[in-house]
Order: structure tokens, then C-alpha cells, then sequence
């Protein structure tokens, strides 16, 4: 049994930058928290983190709110699990996959939540082989506006407008979030990504938020570059970026290409942040439906997610060593699953996770 | 580019409008990049006329501003329609279309209904769809799986960007605007590279690649093959190539090689 690592650490203060210590639904010494597994291969990777957390006997109960296709049918459904997060202040979620109405869930939940900054750490493995080694770079992604807003209408017959909506306010915000977390984490640059050649107003008002800012840290280098351009440094020279901010489709695009870069959608977590709120999710979101039941998705994303999410709870010891164990099996590359070139099952992944927990116990 | 941002306005402002940007991205012999073992060979079929550069934007009150993408029916089938014909005419077997319809249900969804509704005309091409962060995730980890794409304007702009960079840069893509009545533009995509103005240092590949889509679209595809096979074994011998691919040669040095091996 691996009982000996759940002992909560004791140093406080380390919470995520933006997020003050609010309480949490505490109940018997555990801490609750909301585990929506979402569509497609969601269950799957939900049920590894679940028995992985039950074998480490972490002191956190999963209050799991099923959302497929089926259950969004019922709009009781999905705001009960809006409620639960901002109850729990704290989830690990899978992706939703749209339901046949117009709702855009998981646009929703961050617009409701206001959970504005999507964090993505790329950060290359030595047991997987990919185009590029030494990539350690963070995307930080505005998560409630921009090209997201949801606002579309067709002004005539075969005219269709779709409206993007950047704000100083959240432009501001970000940028604050981007540098902290630069900061917080010992990290030299930030880059603005941006369109503002085009997006003269939008994107121009995004990158003078982002400068402003960086004027009150003159420690950190900060520089723009447009995102185009990125994407063509993503696969020329990706060792150059560090710490990136951007608004929401370029987080996206950005984000997606980086974890591509790395090894994929299966081994990236990644954090999002709200005052008073934390979401924990694999960082690259699909659904992966056609893949659905058949246990063959790689689950590393999920399980990395909820080890910083433990750690998030200030559970550093047991988060730490999941990590650990998580990046040896990956690295060792023994077990792999079909997305890292090799055959494993989701569950055979979970096991020899299971399996290197006890061997670093040992150790 | 500032040249070719001028010269597309100039294009789209005519009556013929320039409603297709074709970038094709190739892996070049001798310009080693990490992707150059498996080998990229794909096309984007870029909207060039509307989408998220139709330049309306507002600030609506101050500190909030809002951006207008605008998608029309027959600007999608235009890049759609021509898209198809290309695939048709060059051999080439699958078309994806890329987009956020998830996000962007009807503006992308109706660039999507267009696509779906001439591919429904081409039954030989195989069709399908993804969506855009997917494409960057998969196309980083496995390029050769992609042929031709379509897509709307910003998404074909940072996509080609991408692509290029697997091949080695936008020193080396060239690209074609196609309007209507036949009008085509065709054009390097870099930068006007100022710090290397009169040294003669410039790499002339792309816009000689650009020129060469020309004289295919002319009809004189036997002229472009002659000059495409000396720029190809030129590269590939790297004797005589520019600074920016890591060789010594001057641009004319680089020219007077080519046309030695076209003279044969």
C-alpha cells in the first residue's frame, strides 16, 4: 500500500499565482473535488486517475458528474456541474463534446467559471522520439473571449459574421497572470503573440495590454512576434520560446502544435485558473470519439493533470512522486501506448504507473 | 510580407478578385530539416478575400473592441470549387478542410456546407474534415499523411507559415493568388529582408518557385520542369546555394549555377 505519501505537506503559500487560498469543500480530512470525465475516451482516462488516487489513498473524493452527449440533453445537468465546481473551487475534467443544440459547453464552463488562463507546459520526454529535443516552453492562453465569444449571426442570407471581442480588462489580466507565473516560476521570457498587423484594434489593443505590463517587470524579457511566424518557429527552432501569452484561438493553435512537438495529446496536462477556481485537464482537447470504449488512449495526460492538481491542494509529496513515476515509464518507453508507437492498453499505462509508485516506495 | 500584403489588396480591390492563395510546401533536396525523412508534399488552398482580415473592427466602448470575421457562401465556394479543380488537375487524391466549426458553428460551418457541396461533385477526391488545432497537432508529429487543404483566410495564413517551416522557411515558398477571368498573382510570401538589400545575398528560390507555378498555369509546364529539375539538383548539391540555407554563393552565383545545368 502506498499510504505513506499522503501526508498533506506542510509549506503553505504555494498556491497557483492567481488563485488565493479559498476554502475548500473539506469533509472527514478529504478534500472534494469535481471529476467531470467527459466524451469519447474521457471515461477511460478518468478511470485511471481514479484507481491510481485509490491505490496512493490520497485524501480526495471525486465528486463525478457524468456529462455525455445523453446527460447534456437535460440543462439540469450541466449547471449542477457548474455549481459543483464552484463549490469545490477545484476539478479534473475531460472534454465535452458538443451536444446537437448550439450550447458550446466547454466555452461555457470557463465563461461561467471565469476561468481566463489556460496554462500548457511542453516540456520534451527523452523516451519519446520526436523531431525536436530540449522544448520547455509554457503557452499561456486567455480562455474566456476573443474568438470564442459565441457571437454569430447570418446579417443576410449567405453572410455570415462571427465576432471577436478582446478587452482591456481581460487583456490586462492575462498579461498580469502571464508575468506571476513567469515569475513564480523562474522563467526569463515572455512573448506576446499576436496578429496586430491585421488586427490593428484587437489584437493591437491585446499586444499594448501585454507591454504595459511588461513594464512592470523589468527582470523578465519580453517580445512579440506574430503568430503566423510562431507557428513557423514552432517547428524551425522551438527551443527559443519560453513563457507565451496570447488570446484564445492562437492559444489553441499554439498550444496544440507545441504538445505535438513534445509527443502529443496523450502525455500534455495542463492548469487553468480562475480567482477563485482551478481546472486541472489534458492539455490538448479531444475527445477522440471514434476511439471510445476501446481503452487504447494514452492516459498520461489525465493522470499528469491530476498530480498537479494534488499538488495544487498543497498534496506536494504524493503529486511529486506521481509525476515522477508517470515521466519514468514514459522515458523508460517498456510501456507505451498506441499514440507513443507501441501497443499498450489505457489500463496496461495505469498499471505500470501503479507499478513504478511502488518501485520509487522501494527505492 | 509588406510586398505581398500590397500586391494581394491590389488583386482583391480589381473586379477579378483573388479569391484562392495556393501555397504549396515541399521538402527540398539538399535543405535538410527534421521533417525532411519523411517528407513533406502538401498544398494549402487558402480564402484569400474575407474571413478574419476583412479589416472591420470597433472599438465599441472604449477598452472593448470588437473584430468582424465575415464568412459568405460564395467566397467559400469559390476557394472550395477551385480548391477541387486543382486536386483534380495535379493528381492529388484527399482534400481536408480545416476549421473550428465546434467554436465558430456558423461562420466555419458554412465554409464547411460549401466544401461538403462540391466535394459532393468529385467523387474521386476523398474528402474530410478536421479541425485546425488537431491538423497542428498531427501534422508536427507526421507531415506526410497531408495533401491538399482548404481552408478559410487566417487559418490558411498561419497554417502555410507552419508548413513552410517544415520545409525549411519561407526562403523556399512560393505561392499563387487566383482571381477570376483567369488573373493569377504569383508571389514570394518572405519579408523584404531590408538588411540584405544590395548584397546581392537574397535567396531567389522562393519567387523562382512562385515564377515556375506561373509558367504551369501558363500552360508551359515542360519549360517549368527543365528549370525545377537544375533549382532541385542545385540545392541538392549544395555547391552554390545562399547564406540562409548555409551555403557561401551570392545570388547570381546561385542563378548561373541553375542556368548551367538547364544549358546541360
Amino acid at each position: 500500500m502506498l499510504r505513506h505519501i499522503t501526508k498533506p505537506a506542510l509549506s503553505v503559500g504555494r498556491a497557483a499565482v492567481s488563485t488565493a487560498a479559498a476554502p475548500r469543500t473539506k469533509y472527514g480530512g478529504k478534500t472534494t473535488v469535481t471529476l467531470i470525465p467527459g466524451d469519447g475516451v474521457g471515461p477511460e482516462l478518468a478511470e485511471s486517475v481514479t484507481t491510481i488516487f485509490k491505490e496512493m489513498a490520497v485524501p480526495v473524493e471525486f465528486e463525478m458528474i457524468d456529462l455525455n452527449r445523453e446527460q447534456l440533453k437535460d440543462e439540469g445537468a450541466f449547471d449542477y456541474a457548474i455549481k459543483s465546481l464552484k463549490r469545490n473551487g477545484v476539478g479534473l475534467k475531460g472534454v465535452i463534446n458538443r451536444s446537437a443544440d448550439f450550447r458550446h459547453h466547454n466555452v461555457e464552463f470557463r465563461g461561467n467559471l471565469d476561468v481566463y488562463a489556460n496554462v500548457v507546459r511542453c516540456m520534451s520526454f527523452e523516451g519519446i522520439k520526436t523531431h525536436h529535443t530540449g522544448i520547455d516552453l509554457i503557452a499561456i492562453r486567455e480562455n474566456t473571449e476573443g474568438e470564442y465569444s459565441c457571437l454569430e449571426h447570418e446579417s443576410v442570407p449567405g453572410v455570415v459574421e462571427s465576432l471577436k471581442i478582446i478587452t482591456r480588462e481581460k487583456s490586462m489580466r492575462i498579461a498580469k497572470f502571464a508575468f506571476d507565473y513567469a515569475r513564480e516560476h523562474n522563467r526569463k521570457k515572455v512573448t506576446c503573440i499576436h496578429k496586430a498587423n491585421i488586427m490593428k484594434q484587437s489584437d493591437g489593443l491585446f499586444k499594448a495590454c501585454c507591454k504595459e505590463v511588461s513594464e512592470d517587470y523589468p527582470m523578465i524579457k519580453y517580445e512579440e512576434q506574430i503568430v503566423d511566424n510562431t507557428c513557423q518557429q514552432l517547428v524551425i527552432n522551438p527551443q527559443q520560446f519560453d513563457v507565451m501569452v496570447m488570446p484564445n484561438l492562437y492559444g489553441n493553435l499554439v498550444s496544440n502544435l507545441a504538445a505535438g512537438l513534445v509527443g502529443g495529446a496523450g502525455v500534455v496536462p495542463s492548469k487553468s485558473y480562475g480567482e477563485n477556481i482551478a481546472v486541472f485537464e489534458p492539455g490538448a482537447r479531444h475527445t477522440w470519439m471514434e476511439m471510445k470504449g476501446m481503452y487504447v488512449a494514452n492516459p498520461s495526460a489525465m493522470v499528469l493533470s491530476g498530480a498537479f492538481m494534488l499538488k495544487h491542494l498543497q498534496l506536494h509529496e504524493a503529486g511529486d512522486v506521481l509525476i515522477k513515476a508517470v515521466k519514468r515509464v514514459i522515458n523508460r518507453g517498456e510501456v507505451r501506448s498506441r499514440d507513443l508507437g507501441g501497443s499498450c492498453t489505457t489500463r496496461e499505462m495505469t498499471r505500470a504507473f501503479l507499478a513504478e509508485l511502488d518501485a520509487i516506495h522501494s527505492e | 510580407a509588406v510586398v505581398s500584403t500590397q500586391v494581394r489588396e491590389a488583386v482583391v480591390s480589381t473586379q477579378s478578385t483573388g479569391y484562392a492563395n495556393v501555397r504549396p510546401a515541399k521538402s527540398v533536396p539538399g535543405v535538410i530539416t527534421p521533417y525532411s525523412a519523411e517528407g513533406v508534399d502538401c498544398v494549402i488552398m487558402r480564402e484569400n478575400t474575407e474571413g478574419e482580415y476583412s479589416g472591420i473592427e470597433h472599438t465599441v466602448v472604449p477598452g472593448v473592441v470588437q473584430s468582424v470575421k465575415l464568412i459568405t457562401r460564395e467566397a467559400s465556394r469559390n476557394v472550395a470549387e477551385y480548391a477541387f479543380q486543382y486536386a483534380k488537375d495535379h493528381g492529388r487524391k484527399n482534400i481536408v478542410a480545416l476549421h473550428k466549426a465546434n467554436i465558430m458553428k456558423m461562420s466555419d460551418g458554412m465554409f464547411l456546407e460549401q466544401c461538403r457541396e462540391v466535394a459532393a461533385k468529385y467523387p474521386e477526391i476523398s474528402y474530410r474534415e478536421m479541425y485546425l488545432d488537431s491538423a497542428c497537432l498531427k501534422i508536427v508529429s507526421d507531415p506526410s499523411k497531408f495533401d491538399v487543404m482548404v481552408m478559410p483566410n487566417l487559418y490558411g495564413d498561419i497554417f502555410s507559415d507552419l508548413t513552410a517551416g517544415l520545409i525549411g522557411g519561407l526562403g523556399l515558398a512560393p505561392s499563387g493568388n487566383m482571381g477570376k477571368d483567369g488573373i493569377a498573382i504569383y508571389e514570394a510570401v518572405h519579408g523584404t529582408a531590408d538588411d540584405l538589400v544590395e548584397q546581392n545575398k537574397g535567396n531567389p528560390t522562393a519567387l523562382l518557385m512562385s515564377a515556375l507555378m506561373m509558367l504551369r498555369h501558363m500552360g508551359l509546364k515542360t519549360h517549368a520542369d527543365k528549370i525545377e529539375g537544375a533549382v532541385l539538383e542545385t540545392l541538392k548539391e549544395r555547391k552554390f546555394v545562399t547564406g540562409d540555407i548555409g551555403g557561401t554563393a551570392t545570388n547570381p552565383e546561385y542563378a548561373a549555377e541553375i542556368c548551367r545545368k538547364i544549358k546541360g
